[in-house]
């Protein structure tokens, strides 16, 4: 940074306060990240070897239904123009037809997604409400078996495979104990009660009132969403607690500390004030991977969400809804990170 | 662990000098009080420990298995842990699980190998020459790692493989393909802060050339910082390895993979846990031990990241 007199003069003299600015470099940076991401999926499609008319049109049509199916779906014209046009079919929403159900791929994701928010969401939660106080506690006691306990878990959950956690979860807590609800979002007697308005079976349910519904599902979210819960608890825990540190050892801490406040509102009031900024930067992040690290634990679970649906159509060879799942997921991805940096720069001051 | 100080005081303090009379004393000096600090961390030494183990098992595989991983026995399939002549039991197909662990740490270490050559290379290719360049070069290079590090890694992955079709090498390269992004801002983070320095000015005006001076002065470096990241990242490409395998989009059948095993294993959990859990718990380990070395590395090396 320069000196402070300079800028408030080009401040002055710009035509445009600096968040328009900001503003248009970030949504031209969120631009250029997701063009990218289509011109990479748009790469992938094409490099596969399925061929997409055979795809279509079987293996024992004529030479003339293959020739008007391969001019129908544009592919004489050149790459570039090509990618236009998947530009503009992405733009308005339209992913293609899936080859295995011949339905709209949009539509089967609309369908599948919310039951990965639903998971997502529940396990970010979980992870939100142990992992910042495990990571402010750990800071404020260093070193002492909290701290330790803190460490290991949170190694533990960086080294863990997901899916072989989630099996023995099934194992233990399903097939043993028979606390929870086996895979699957409900049991089978309880399925298509409640009439779908969200597509989360915990909230429509509660807003048809019918308790046992909610029951059954929670039952069988339990499981998936602690351990997704689990791996952003790793991660949440071990950011909050090196930015507490980081407070801490500050010396506005010092002075309050001298003022004779409790440690209590040092910790709370002070220090923890000052990091929260930074925590939702963090669990925006981390809400953004149990999006898209969900894939493994909706296999496991048999939990039809986006993960499942993209595994599926992956293994059945079915590109249009791969490419489409791929995008989506993507785009979210993305959103969510910009989402965290303009938070960030948005209600820290500093960052200004 | 073998003991430095054994072949007489002399070495140790030749190692530990003050005053170096070579480059390569110094070099090797340097090393060792690397080594020695790394030493002090108990739980690095113990990650590294158990590597060291996993090494020696897969290259002793043929010499340690008690029975061919590929042999099929279906007269004694799933026998439980503990069993006669199968200390692991058997999976379903009557295969001893111990010898199929064992062959497949040598499928762990070769993509871990594989996917430590290519991604930090291809960072710091692009990193370096992104930094040392400048510009529109910076510019592009880096705007097309922004795109690759937005990229949700696991999906990514799997359409790669879908792409390039199933299989080790297929994932390794798909696994690659999304690991490089972060070597390369680490890469071109190093190569701004060394761009400037009076002695690559020095070599400059010498008449060494861009390819010169970044393989050589800038290169050397970056480094310690890369083998950070590296060791860290490696329990991370272990879990992704795992888990295609796991899909079925990695190492292919017959192969005792260990993600592939646990998939096996899978359809048989409620009734025969072990088939499944053995496998996981040889993943559980082998990356808990590069995150154990990372830390301890992370230390000696780098010790202002250390997060302390």
């Amino acid at each position: 940074m320069t000196a402070t007199d300079t800028q408030q003069e080009r401040r002055r003299r710009a035509p445009f306060p600096r968040w328009v600015k900001t503003a248009l470099l970030t949504l031209g940076s969120v631009a250029v990240t997701m063009l990218g991401l289509l011109f990479v999926t748009f790469i992938i499609g094409r490099v596969m070897p399925i061929d997409p008319v055979l795809a279509i049109v079987g293996e024992r049509a004529s030479q003339a239904t293959y020739d008007a199916v391969y001019q129908q779906l544009g592919l004489d014209k050149p790459l570039i123009v090509q990618f236009l046009y998947y530009f503009w079919d992405v733009v308005r929403g339209d992913f293609g037809m899936s080859l295995l159900n011949a339905r709209p791929v949009s539509e089967d994701i609309a369908r599948v997604f919310p039951a990965t928010l639903e998971l997502a969401t529940l396990g970010v939660f979980i992870g939100i409400v142990l992992g910042v106080p495990l990571g402010v506690v750990s800071a404020v006691n260093r070193g002492s078996w909290i701290d330790q306990i803190a460490r290991v878990v949170a190694l533990v959950g960086y080294s863990m495979p997901i899916f072989w956690l989630g099996l023995i979860g099934l194992l233990v807590f399903y097939g043993i104990l028979g606390w929870v609800g086996g895979p699957g979002r409900l049991d089978i007697f309880y399925q298509d009660i409640v009439p779908t308005r969200t597509g989360m079976i915990l909230v429509d349910s509660a807003i048809a009132g019918d308790w046992s519904v909610f029951r059954n599902a929670f039952s069988h979210i339990v499981l998936p969403a602690s351990l997704l819960g689990y791996y952003s608890l790793a991660y949440i825990s071990r950011m909050t607690r090196s930015f507490m540190l980081e407070q801490l050892s500050a010396e506005y801490i010092t002075t309050a500390r001298v003022k004779g406040l409790s440690e209590r509102a040092v910790i709370w009031r002070h220090a923890f004030k000052n990091i929260r900024v930074q925590l939702i930067t963090v669990i925006a992040l981390s809400y953004a991977n149990l999006l898209e690290g969900s894939v493994l634990t909706e296999i496991i679970f048999s939990w039809p969400g986006i993960g499942s649906y993209i595994t599926t159509a992956l293994l059945s060879a079915d590109m249009n809804a791969v490419l489409g799942g791929t995008v989506v997921v993507g785009l979210i991805f993305i959103c969510l990170n910009i989402l965290s940096d303009l938070l960030y720069r948005v209600f820290d001051p500093r960052s200004k | 662990m073998s003991d430095a100080t054994a072949p007489g005081q002399s070495w140790r303090d030749w190692l530990l000098t003050d005053a170096p009379t070579s480059r390569r004393h110094a070099r090797l000096a340097n090393l060792y009080q690397g080594w020695l600090k790394l030493r002090a961390n108990s739980m690095a030494m113990f990650g590294l420990g158990i590597l060291v183990f996993l090494l020696l098992v897969a290259l002793l595989a043929p010499v340690l298995a008690p029975h061919d991983p590929f042999q099929q026995d279906l007269a004694n399939r799933l026998l439980p842990i503990g069993a006669e002549n199968h200390l692991l039991g058997t999976d379903s197909l009557g295969r001893d699980i111990l010898s199929r662990l064992i062959y497949g740490s040598r499928i762990t270490l070769y993509i871990v190998a594989l996917v430590a050559l290519i991604a930090p290379v291809a960072g710091l290719l692009v990193g370096t020459v992104a930094g040392y360049a400048g510009g529109w070069t910076d510019t592009v290079l880096m705007r097309i790692t922004d795109i690759f590090l937005a990229f949700p890694r696991l999906v990514l992955a799997l359409a790669f493989v879908a792409a390039l079709g199933a299989g080790i090498e297929n994932a390794v390269l798909a696994i690659s393909l999304t690991a490089w992004p972060p070597y390369a801002r680490i890469a071109r983070a190093e190569t701004l802060t060394i761009r400037s320095a009076d002695y690559i000015s020095a070599i400059r005006l010498q008449g060494a050339g861009p390819l010169r001076i970044i393989t050589k002065h800038i290169w050397p470096l970056c480094i310690s910082s890369l083998i950070v990241r590296v060791t860290l990242d490696m329990a991370g490409i272990i879990l992704a390895a795992a888990g295609l395998g796991f899909l079925g989009l990695g190492a292919q059948p017959p192969s005792p993979e260990w993600g592939a095993m646990i998939s096996e294993g899978r359809r048989f959990i409620l009734d025969h846990w072990w088939v499944a859990t053995v496998p996981g718990l040889a993943i559980f380990t082998v990356s808990l031990a590069f995150n154990l070395l990372g830390d301890g590395l992370r230390d000696v090396l780098d010790p202002k990241d250390s997060g302390q």
